[in-house]
């Protein structure tokens, strides 16, 4: 699009900063009006209405304005690139994370502020302060609209999935509010990780991220139990569990294995989906699962990564092999209630109740979510 | 476009810096002059400064100036030079930052610009 301003204005400046003021109509309206038919067009369209704008002001530039009226342009540049450079404009690093997440929402999921707001249980005004304070920093830092230089894509692209992750988990693990789970905001990444497959389809960490976001919520509907309550994987029905979705998410998973460039979240997605394919609990393959911490953990050494790896490890070869392992995280998990929840199982294994109670009260001093509250008063009885 | 580049660093680095013997500083400053190299196009100002030590603040009390010793940012880190740059855009701004040699901090800041008039 700028190249076809470019073209019919013979200023590259001119067209880019057009082209931003375009984008930033953008995110104005299309929440309001909705992403209109052709967001390509649209905003080329634009450009050029702010072109005319800027043109009749200054009286030196009327034959570049009557070039203007009269040249007809051709939006030549595929939609696709468009909505590409609007992601990395919306996810561009220099912007806090939470004005990327409001940003992406509003101006590539088409919300409406009020409807961001809802989904992160904050005001109205909060939101529309965050986009426009990002807004100001596009326009005045001059973040260009762009896809990022081949150097730099790597870690854009990190970037941009970590957005859409966070917002998942927003959605499916809402640590926040009173309703333990708001699927709406975890639909609406989904969707996200979809279009970034389709505009990136040889970025095997993309689709990694769209296949565990299916895994995960392909569950959903079998964490809670009528009463809202949290139901634990090894106590969930999994005949309620989404075949269809898991499947889909298998072939995803496939097609960013065939591109050999392994990455964190195919192998998220890979251990999701040795749950999936388990038939039952006990049939869940612990070997092939601690295995794909192990290379995890290479990539990302965390240590909530390293105690997943130990609960794989207990079910594995039992509590009193994988406490060790657990008790070794205590000083960096200490405030993490998944830490002493985890604890106090392994404990309760091994027949040191009282340890296990204590380890328990310390798990639940540190959740604020609901549901998980419930699951740890039931255990302390 | 431009913006300046405020190259910082911990104070306790800064004072690191300043003990080193003459020989060892000018070796720690040879990747610092090939990153000016590199850009010299790019850049279009800047200086080192001298310690934050050498600092003199003045500031006001009701309108009344008072002079005092030291930097008025109070912090871990101190500024130790500043570069100003012409570029497209933050993009490549960042991208000169990431190569600033030091392993200190730097951080990007656009210009304010009112020399040209409004396009």
């Amino acid at each position: 699009m700028t190249a076809a301003l470019v073209r019919a204005l013979g200023d590259f400046d001119l067209a880019e900063e057009l082209v931003q003021e375009a984008l930033l109509e953008a995110v104005e309206h299309w929440p309001k009006e909705g992403i209109p038919d052709k967001p390509g067009a649209w905003l080329l369209t634009t450009a050029r209405r702010k072109a005319v704008d800027q043109f009749r002001r200054q009286a030196r530039f009327r034959e570049k304005l009557a070039l203007l009226e009269g040249a007809s342009m051709r939006d030549d540049t595929a939609e696709g690139d468009d909505r590409l450079r609007l992601i990395f404009t919306c996810c561009h690093p220099a912007l806090s994370r939470e004005a990327q997440v409001a940003l992406t929402l509003r101006a590539v999921a088409g919300l409406t502020t009020i409807e961001i707001a809802h989904a992160f249980i904050t005001s109205e005004a909060t939101i529309a302060q965050r986009i426009v304070r990002a807004k100001r920093k596009i326009v005045e830092a001059r973040i260009p609209y762009r896809v990022p230089a081949e150097r730099d894509m790597g870690e854009r692209v990190e970037e941009v999935l970590a957005v859409l992750y966070l917002m998942f988990n927003e959605g499916y693990l809402a640590t926040a509010g009173g309703r333990a789970s708001r699927r709406d905001l975890a639909e609406d990444a989904i969707w996200l990780a979809g279009l970034m497959v389709r505009l990136m389809p040889e970025e095997p960490e993309a689709l990694g991220l769209l296949a565990l976001m299916r895994l995960h919520l392909a569950r959903a509907d079998s964490r809670f139990d009528a009463d809202g309550n949290l139901v634990l994987l090894q106590d969930q029905d999994r005949n309620r569990w989404d075949r269809e979705r898991i499947g889909s998410a298998l072939v995803v998973l496939q097609r960013a294995a065939a591109l050999r460039r392994s990455g964190p979240y195919q192998l998220q997605a890979a251990i999701a989906a040795c749950h999936a394919e388990a038939r039952s609990w006990e049939e869940t393959d612990w070997r092939q699962i601690m295995a794909l911490y192990d290379v995890l953990l290479e990539l990302m050494p965390s240590p909530v990564i390293h105690l997943n790896r130990a609960i794989a490890h207990r079910h594995l070869d039992g509590a009193a092999a994988a406490l060790p392992e657990v008790d070794a995280l205590q000083e960096v998990l200490d405030d993490y209630y998944l830490f002493h929840a985890t604890r106090a199982e392994l404990l309760r294994d091994l027949g040191r109740v009282d340890e296990s109670r204590a380890a328990l009260a310390r798990a639940l001093e540190l959740t604020a979510n609901p549901a998980e509250r419930t699951l740890l008063q039931g255990r302390l009885g | 476009m431009k913006y300046v580049l405020l190259f910082g660093e911990t104070k306790e680095r800064a004072k690191q810096w300043e003990s080193m013997p003459e020989a060892q500083r000018q070796a720690a400053y040879a990747p610092i002059n090939q990153w000016f190299e590199k850009y010299g196009n790019k850049i279009t100002g800047g200086h080192e400064l001298q310690p934050e030590r050498t600092a003199t603040t003045v500031k006001f009390n009701n309108g009344k100036p008072v002079v005092t010793d030291g930097p008025f940012i109070e912090g871990k880190e101190s500024i130790g030079g500043y570069a100003e740059v012409t570029v497209a855009d933050l993009d490549e701004a960042i991208e000169m930052a990431k190569g600033w040699p030091t392993g200190g901090l730097v951080e990007v800041r656009p210009v304010v610009d009112r020399g040209e008039p409004q396009r």
